[in-house]
């Protein structure tokens, strides 16, 4: 028999004050099943809790109604305190009288009327609940980290830190992604791979971390606490146990002149090639696309020079199979190349150059040692224009949305160019300024008062070449649009920030969703940036948006801190409020038809085959399964399913209809 | 500024009823100057192309008269670099047209613009009663309604004429009665705007 | 192969060599253009300028003749004209109430089925279709092909090659033996409509597309629109006299260019109706790729 206790809150005047709760409490105790019905001032409170508590040991209830604020402010709160009254936390349901109740009503008789039926169709939903239990799933305790730039670094490093194992994936020969590209880093002109470098080697030497360096994600199966990763270790052509990392067969290695992709185009490296000096690993990988023994089968002659023998021409790539708890997604980014600009010359001019490049031009490690010359002639540029929003916040261009590093790193261009070559003029054609970090707003202030770049507010229409210089059409709006020409020795184009273009793939991997751009979704844009839809996998950086590096590096730690706090029990507590295929004694089994239309709508892929089968092995049917692992209780399925052959817990079919039908 | 003390009647705005008749919205310039940076007479203007519907974007009357007496509008050679080159695709070619005939409606052109305005009203004069251009028709029509033009070209229309280029007789399209129709038609359309 | 023929105002009239050379060249090539009959003026720069209504009316009543007449291909040549056209055609065929609205005002049906070519895009069909073109006396000239406003803005509207930096007539040039030059003002308004009205501004406009050509290195200007040719060349003498120096190029229409490749006789292709004599430097060897190499380029304006 059911004896119900119906706790009514007055939450101080938000209810009481258009509410009359002591004659929703004396209509409650006359519903049919319950024993006990009391208001009381604040309900989440120690004594108003204390009540909940006494009543269900003393009346002996076998359910609780608290009829008071949203169940997302305190359901939590009473299950808790029911659970240690000795009642099944589901047994205790909220009504929510205050934000569907008192909040949006006036103070009149149909609106306590209107509570008293919240409460009535709560009391005959909680006649029916069941007691539920705490799904259990295991949790394997290693990390997955998607990618080697500065945010998965730092998540690695930070999870390796908590005590756990991490594979770090990283599909280029080194680890250090676009950061190691960078010459100083805004705002405050640090060297970029000087302070990289050293959290590079960390991550190499980190006993909890292994790195797989010329690898990518292969397939991911599995589920929160429990992934199986294939990774794909692509074939360097070099045996890493036995090679030293001296150099030798790049310096004799006759193929000299492919375009290095670490350069950004701009120098040039050979077939064998470590992509830059302070590389980790610090092992050379065979460029099997442009090597003569791959293309021609002829040369050979890094393996003549490599003393330890260590060249392995056959290598073939390799499938490494990995059992994870959790995944963090820190692929990072791309950038539009001076190709997607029909106004500025479809990337013909070998002086228009991308942010990317211009960095490279500043690095001291790079092609020009670190002086700023034109690219065409090496010739040291004596004007130069910078152009933000270049493809960025250009819905005619696909892309509507702010790249957010420009501003700031444009500003830094053009005070790096002032600081190599003083009598240099820049340029800075801009839409607005984008500096709202720390210390932001001071660094672009500087580079105008202090460096003397000429800020000019609006858009370059154009750019061609004459005479030997790119004359660059603009215009400045603040002089009311008047065209501004200017004859520049070199354009540095601050091209948009999109998608790695392999990130669609990726995500599709993985089960996450994405943008129209391709940038991973977070679960909810504010309150959980770290968080996907999928359980288990978590973003950092770039791949999620846009962003600089205190934001990727605050990211990847958030992320870590998710991973560490999902790895500190050894099993996952999951809420059972999951969808359930019924199972029956044989010769059913289930109703269950086998259609399986429902593990096609599942958005959480969390439906499986289960194959029933008699003594000796026999297949009797196939029926749908729900994985409680997976399953997030979101009803789909339930309702989709032709035979009511599923049911959500704790919102079964039964309980549903019963608070329908009791509405008079 | 403006001693406008009351709100608009919202019909009036020119911003709005260049929503109305051209389905374009001048909310979407955020004023990059993209146009005005490649606009070819841009530096010929009163007003460069983004400055004009900045004034537009106000929604004040002043500043609505101002776009409408500018000399821009009619230098404007309907090019179209600048919404090709649009980031955000405004249609100001459209925008444009509709200014250049709203300006005359309300009798706000820019006195500078008059020759341009009657080479404009010659050419459709010579269109309206034969159907197809007669070219001779249009620069006597020109010259007349703006005397001091009167010997400009003076020298090169003997050169054109006996290259066989200048046809003394007008071409005189069949239906030229259903043309003079559609002009009338239009016409009466176009007031009611 | 048959198409429709607008050839507009000004084909015959003040640009009647253009007509001439389209003909020539339709009889050498074995293309029949049907004019469409009774044809009126599609209205111009004029009507947009003046009245909405009418310049959607005037070219809705060119393309309802058009597909009264079963002509479902129309040759447009002058560069206005198949703007006009290619407008009307997509502004009604994206508003249903228009549509009807015009169709009133021209007291006509108007369906929408006619499709218009501008000269590049018919003649590489032609081409398409004959398949081997004899090339008589190869075009062996430096040229600065000159593409205007019109033929390939806006964009959506004439969805033609491309909007910057387009090649179409580059390929044509390159087919006939010539050699297109690099040069930045492909796509640079000449000053349109202005000619009368403000010749000053047409002066300053064309005398830049001018002076950038023979900068690249240009034995001539070929053009595929009218009122750029006027421009280009009747106004020659006004342009120079405004840019303070002489300029003896030539601007040639794609169509003559193409004729006198192929043998036609430089008065059918009526070149004599030109202001601007049209004399193209005979070049000792073929102006091909490996000769632009060995040649000094003209200052910046090569690759």
């Amino acid at each position: 028999m059911s004896r119900i206790g119906v706790f009514i809150c007055h939450c101080g005047e938000n209810i009481a004050g258009t509410v009359d709760p002591a004659k929703v409490a004396e209509t409650a105790a006359k519903m049919p099943g319950v024993v006990y019905a009391v208001d009381y001032k604040y309900m989440c409170s120690d004594p108003g809790q204390n009540l909940i508590k006494d009543a269900i040991k003393e009346k002996k209830l076998t359910g609780v109604v608290v009829a008071a604020c949203s169940p997302r402010m305190h359901e939590p709160t009473f299950r808790a305190a029911s659970a240690e009254a000795g009642l099944n936390p589901f047994l205790c349901e909220m009504a929510n009288i205050r934000e569907h109740c008192s909040w949006v009503h006036e103070k009149t008789d149909a609106t306590t009327e209107k509570a008293i039926e919240l409460v009535r169709i709560m009391v005959e939903k909680v006649k029916r609940n069941r007691p539920l239990y705490p799904i259990k799933v295991p949790v394997t305790k290693t990390a997955l980290v998607l990618g080697a730039g500065v945010a998965g670094i730092q998540a690695a490093l930070d999870i390796a830190n908590a005590g756990h194992k991490v594979a770090l994936v990283e599909r280029e020969p080194s680890i250090g992604g676009h950061m190691a590209q960078l010459s100083e880093t805004f705002p405050t002109l640090d060297c970029s791979q000087c302070i990289l470098t050293p959290r590079m080697v960390e991550v190499a030497r980190h006993p909890n971390i292994t790195l797989y360096t010329y690898s990518e994600l292969e397939s991911v199966e599995g589920f929160i606490g429990n992934f199986k990763v294939k990774i794909r270790k692509k074939a360097r052509g070099i045996d890493e146990t036995l090679c030293t990392g001296c150099g030798i067969c790049s310096q004799k290695c006759p193929r000299k002149k492919i375009p290095s992709e670490f350069e950004a185009g701009l120098g040039l490296r050979p077939a064998i090639y470590v992509p830059f000096p302070q590389a980790v690993p610090n092992k050379p990988v065979i460029d099997r696309k442009n090597c003569t023994y791959y293309l021609k089968g002829k040369c050979r002659v890094c393996e003549k020079f490599c003393e330890k023998k260590a060249i392995r021409f056959d290598q073939k790539d390799e499938i490494i199979e990995l059992d994870v708890g959790a995944i963090v997604a820190a692929t990072g980014y791309d950038i539009k190349g001076t190709d997607f600009f029909p106004e500025y010359g479809y990337g013909k001019y070998p002086d228009v150059i991308t942010g990317l490049q211009f960095e490279r031009l500043a690095s001291a490690s790079g092609p020009t040692l670190g002086a700023i010359k034109r690219p065409s002639d090496g010739k040291e540029p004596e004007t130069i224009v910078f152009i933000a929003c270049a493809g960025s916040r250009d819905p005619a261009k696909g892309i509507p949305y702010c790249s957010k590093i420009c501003c700031m790193y444009t500003a830094k261009h053009a005070m790096l160019y002032k600081h190599k070559v003083h009598r240099g003029k820049a340029y800075v054609f801009y839409m607005d300024i984008r500096a709202g970090g720390k210390m932001y707003e001071e660094f672009v202030r500087r580079a105008i008062e202090e460096d003397g770049v000429v800020y000019i507010r609006g858009r370059v229409s154009r750019i061609y070449e004459e005479d030997g210089k790119l004359v660059v059409k603009g215009a400045d709006t603040l002089l009311g649009g008047e065209p501004i020409e200017i004859k520049a020795d070199m354009v540095v184009l601050a091209t948009a920030m999109v998608a790695n273009k392999d990130a669609e793939e990726l995500a599709q991997k993985l089960r996450v969703s994405y943008d129209p751009y391709h940038f991973l979704s977070e679960a909810h844009p504010k309150l959980r940036p770290v968080e996907t839809n999928t359980a288990g996998i978590f973003v950092a950086g770039a791949v999620q948006a846009p962003k600089d590096i205190p934001e990727a590096v605050a990211q990847a730690s958030a992320a870590a801190a998710k991973v560490a706090a999902l790895f500190s029990s050894s099993e996952l507590s999951r809420e059972p409020v999951i969808a359930v295929v019924n199972r029956l004694p044989p010769p059913e089994y289930s109703t269950c038809t086998g259609c399986f239309l429902c593990e096609k709508a599942c958005p959480y892929q969390a439906i499986e085959r289960e194959e029933i089968r008699d003594k000796k092995g026999n297949l009797i049917k196939t029926v749908a399964r729900i994985n409680p692992g997976l399953c997030q209780g979101c009803g789909t399925c339930v309702a989709l399913c032709r035979v009511k052959a599923i049911d959500l817990e704790g919102f079964t079919n039964e309980q549903v209809f019963a608070e329908v039908c009791s509405l008079g | 500024m403006a001693e406008d003390h009351h709100p608009r009647p919202l019909r009036e705005m020119l911003a709005e009823r260049i929503v109305l008749l051209t389905q374009e919205s001048v909310a979407k310039c955020y004023q990059c100057g993209k146009c005005s940076a490649g606009c070819p007479l841009a530096d010929e203007m009163d007003y460069p192309p983004s400055q004009v519907l900045r004034m537009i974007q106000l929604g004040l009357p002043e500043l609505d008269e101002r776009a409408l007496k500018s000399l821009s509008i009619w230098l404007c050679l309907a090019c179209e670099t600048c919404v090709t080159r649009c980031p955000q695709e405004v249609d100001l070619p459209k925008i444009m047209d509709f200014l250049r005939q709203e300006s005359l409606r309300r009798g706000l052109a820019h006195p500078e613009a008059k020759n341009i305005i009657s080479f404009h009203k010659a050419f459709l004069d010579s269109l309206k009663y034969t159907g197809k251009l007669y070219e001779l028709g249009l620069i006597a029509d020109y010259k007349a309604r703006n005397p001091r033009s009167a010997l400009q070209d003076v020298l090169t229309a003997p050169k054109l004429f006996f290259r066989g280029k200048l046809n003394p007789i007008p071409h005189l399209v069949k239906g030229r009665k259903e043309i003079a129709k559609i002009f009338e038609r239009a016409a009466k359309k176009e007031s009611k705007k | 192969m048959k198409l429709g023929y607008y050839p507009g105002c000004s084909l015959k009239g003040s640009a009647r060599e253009f007509d001439e050379s389209i003909l020539a060249l339709a009889g050498r090539l074995d293309l029949h253009l049907e004019e469409v009959p009774d044809w009126n003026c599609c209205g111009s720069t004029a009507a947009h300028n003046l009245n909405h209504l009418l310049s959607l009316a005037l070219p809705a009543r060119v393309l309802a003749l058009a597909e009264r007449a079963n002509l479902n291909e129309i040759l447009v040549p002058c560069s206005a004209c198949y703007n006009r056209l290619a407008t009307a055609a997509y502004e009604l065929g994206q508003d249903d109430a228009l549509r009807a609205e015009v169709s009133g005002i021209i007291d006509m049906e108007y369906k929408g089925t006619a499709k218009v070519l501008n000269i590049i895009e018919a003649l590489n069909k032609v081409f398409a279709e004959a398949g081997e073109i004899k090339i008589a006396k190869p075009f062996n000239h430096k040229v600065a092909c000159y593409y205007g406003c019109l033929m390939v803005r806006p964009p959506k509207v004439v969805k033609f090659d491309r909007p910057e930096e387009p090649e179409s007539m580059d390929e044509l040039i390159k087919k006939i033996g010539g050699e297109p030059v690099t040069w930045a003002f492909k796509t640079e308004c000449c000053g349109a409509g202005l000619s009368v009205s403000r010749t000053d501004l047409v002066c300053k406009l064309s005398g830049k597309i001018i002076e950038n050509a023979v900068k690249a290195g240009a034995d001539a200007l070929v053009v595929a629109c009218p009122m750029c040719h006027a421009n280009l060349d009747m106004r020659r003498p006004d342009i120079e006299k405004f840019m303070g120096k002489k300029y003896p190029i030539p601007a040639l229409y794609i169509t003559q260019a193409i004729g006198l490749a192929l043998g036609l006789d430089e008065k059918e292709l009526g070149l004599h109706r030109h202001l601007v004599p049209v004399i193209l430097p005979e070049r000792a060897q073929p102006a091909g790729p490996e000769k632009a190499a060995q040649e000094k380029p003209a200052a910046g304006a090569e690759e």
